[in-house]
């Protein structure tokens, strides 16, 4: 068992010969991660590194049993690449592009609504499962296995945590980059509540950002379960002016309810272990558990 | 990216939204002329003289007042050119320097023959980020505050949200209208106000649209009197037209260049710099800095190419600020490695020359050892450190 991806997913890279999927395909080959080809089109038939090319995502539905995609296609043209892997019927659907329009992806999530199919991203690092398959970006080496699910919007500070879970004596059991754009395809509570439901997981760093109300709805969750599993939790951006776009899409205060501060107080009265430095995510993960 | 009143009126009128029309004026010179036109074109008797600059509040400050002749207007006109016009929502607030106008709308009277004929009405549309589509919000306390409106009468604010696929409906928008009390000629002009306004919405890939207020006349038509508009920047690239409309002096130098560097750069008014990998990792830096006593001076995100050229950028536009007294570096070395961040650190340092404040340089992840080795031995006035922690307490040392 793990969470998304596992050994046994079959993966393919729509973008596949571009300079970014190239480039990360290779690496997450290298990782040991199950790739069973690309999709580019009109240069189905061709192989490259080592793997076929094709012309539709359905082609490598048909041929190469693909059940999981990874995007690396240009912001314009990723909304379709989304809705061409649901539409054949692709399970997983992990999309790393940045920059899509943010009504593009409202049209692609209702869409996405009556069909069996999960999006993670986009804007997001991807996702891991240590010594299984590495779906994305993130520097596999910092992923040791081990029983932590790690959920977060944003790339380097997962990496961050894992590094510090790692350091705490600890490991990962599957880590979601869920992605910092105003609409994302697994939203923070639907992510943990995977990691909740996964036995090959102990406990769960919850790490959100400023705008929008995911870490609210994720924290009630947690509460509802009885807290079975600790969560720890932080929020960046406590020092962020009102109203300024910060780097991420999605990460803008408005109301006061986008705030650092509204976030980790909603997340503390869930029973979440808030930390409030950055450098603190592991070393408290790894008391909570030796309670 | 938000455009000015006047643009934003621009967009509707193009997508046939009534607006309250305009002629702009950029120095004292073209008054005459644009209030000969706007006579001409609209046989508006008085005229709304109304500073454009990227902030709401502008009748508080003085930057929106009605002339009722020529002399007045014109007075009016040259007085809010060129002035700081402080508003609630200028840095600093109505306390604070302001903002300079270098623009001014004069618009008609839309509110003639009979002002107290006239009714104000509350219309945005923006994206309901948790419903996962857009909402048109409408109110009948139109001209104020919508967040106070929602506070204190929350019944009177109204929402509808719409159909990604199918799109508005003409029952959604007869809704509209019959809940803003409308009826007869007001009714179906307020409908297609509705129709209109939401095509130019999805047209220009708008993030906001507050038209504030939208007016019902005499004659019972509906009328746009101001507007703010924010348009999606990722979506820019199919509005080329829209594009043009950034008006750069309305934001910060510092960070309109860092962004030709491709820099992400927040401007702050603290008192340690930093640059970081990563909008998330920039923000928790921006935390952790607080933490350890300083505050942070930027936000800055490098992105995943931090070489030397980048990094050089990014040092020379943070020691702009005066007020910097250290600078932390926080790189999380994936798939770009430390050692060559740090070689950019080294030679960026060597290339910029004097540099008097103390650096603090945090390299984690891919060959983490050998950056560390790297700025160590580089005899540079560089603390360099591994953990987190670590660079947290270095900040909090420096900065004492």
């Amino acid at each position: 068992m793990s969470v998304l991806v596992n050994k046994n997913s079959n993966i393919i890279v729509q973008g596949f010969t571009g300079k970014e999927g190239s480039f990360h395909a290779e690496q997450m080959i290298e990782y040991g991660t199950n790739v069973v080809g690309g999709v580019t089109p009109g240069k189905g038939g061709q192989v490259h590194l080592g793997k076929p090319v094709f012309n539709t995502v359905q082609e490598a539905v048909d041929k190469a049993k693909a059940n999981t995609s990874i995007i690396f296609v240009p912001p314009a043209f990723a909304g379709d690449a989304i809705m061409e892997a649901a539409a054949a019927g692709v399970q997983v659907i992990i999309c790393i592009t940045e920059g899509i329009p943010v009504q593009d992806m409202v049209k692609v999530r209702e869409y996405l609504k009556d069909k069996q199919v999960t999006l993670v991203g986009p804007n997001c690092p991807g996702v891991i499962t240590p010594d299984e398959a590495k779906v994305g970006i993130m520097p596999g080496f910092v992923f040791k296995k081990g029983r932590i699910g790690v959920v977060s919007k944003s790339g380097t500070l997962t990496y961050e945590a894992a590094d510090q879970i790692v350091k705490a004596g600890l490991g990962i059991s599957t880590a979601i980059g869920i992605g910092g754009d105003p609409i994302v395809g697994t939203p923070t509570k639907e992510a943990v509540e995977l990691l909740m439901n996964d036995p090959e997981t102990d406990g769960i760093v919850m790490i959100g950002e400023i705008g929008g109300n995911y870490e609210a709805l994720a924290s009630e969750y947690v509460k509802s379960t009885g807290n079975k599993k600790p969560v720890v939790g932080f929020i960046a951006g406590q020092t962020a002016p009102k109203g300024r776009t910060m780097g991420h899409a999605g990460a803008i205060i408005g109301g006061k309810d986008d705030t650092a501060e509204a976030k980790m107080a909603i997340m503390a009265s869930c029973g979440i272990h808030v930390v409030s430095s950055p450098a603190e995510i592991g070393s408290t993960m790894a008391k909570v558990l030796n309670k | 990216m938000n455009l000015h009143e006047y643009q934003g009126k621009q967009l509707l009128s193009k997508y046939g939204v009534a607006i309250q029309r305009g002629v702009v004026v950029e120095n004292a010179s073209e008054i005459d002329a644009a209030l000969k036109q706007l006579r001409e074109e609209t046989n508006t008797e008085f005229a709304v003289v109304k500073a454009q600059i990227h902030a709401g509040g502008r009748g508080k400050g003085g930057g929106v007042k009605v002339g009722k002749n020529d002399a007045e207007i014109k007075e009016y006109a040259e007085n809010i050119l060129g002035m700081m016009l402080k508003t609630p929502q200028t840095p600093g607030g109505l306390d604070g320097e302001g903002k300079l106008v270098s623009k001014v709308l004069i618009a008609e009277d839309s509110y003639a023959p009979d002002f107290d004929a006239c009714k104000e009405y509350y219309v945005s549309i923006m994206l309901d980020r948790e419903k996962k589509r857009n909402v048109i919000i409408y109110s009948t306390e139109g001209g104020m505050n919508i967040e106070e409106v929602a506070e204190q009468t929350p019944h009177l604010v109204h929402k509808e949200h719409i159909h990604p696929h199918i799109g508005l409906q003409g029952f959604q928008a007869r809704k509209i209208a019959f809940n803003l009390g409308l009826s007869g000629q007001a009714f179906k002009e307020m409908t297609k106000f509705i129709n209109k306004l939401y095509a130019a919405f999805l047209g220009s890939d708008a993030s906001l649209f507050e038209i504030n207020p939208t007016i019902k006349t005499a004659d019972d038509r509906i009328v746009a009197v101001d507007c703010k508009v924010s348009l999606d920047e990722n979506a820019l690239y199919r509005h080329k037209d829209l594009a043009e409309m950034r008006d750069t002096s309305e934001e910060d130098p510092t960070e309109v260049e860092a962004q030709s560097y491709g820099l992400n750069y927040v401007q702050l008014d603290g008192n340690v710099g930093c640059m970081v990998n990563g909008a998330g990792l920039a923000m928790a830096t921006m935390d952790i800095i607080k933490l350890s006593g300083g505050s942070p001076a930027n936000f800055l995100d490098v992105g995943g190419t931090a070489d030397a050229a980048r990094v050089e950028q990014a040092f020379r536009i943070i020691m702009r600020d005066k007020g910097v007294k250290a600078i932390l570096i926080n790189i999380f070395g994936g798939i770009v490695r430390c050692d060559r961040v740090a070689q950019g650190v080294v030679d960026a340092y060597k290339n910029i020359g004097n540099i008097d404040i103390p650096i603090i340089v945090r390299l984690q992840g891919t060959n983490a050892d050998i950056a560390k080795k790297l700025i160590d031995e580089s005899g540079l006035e560089v603390h360099s450190a591994i953990q987190l922690g670590e660079a947290a307490g270095l900040v909090e040392n420096l900065i004492k």
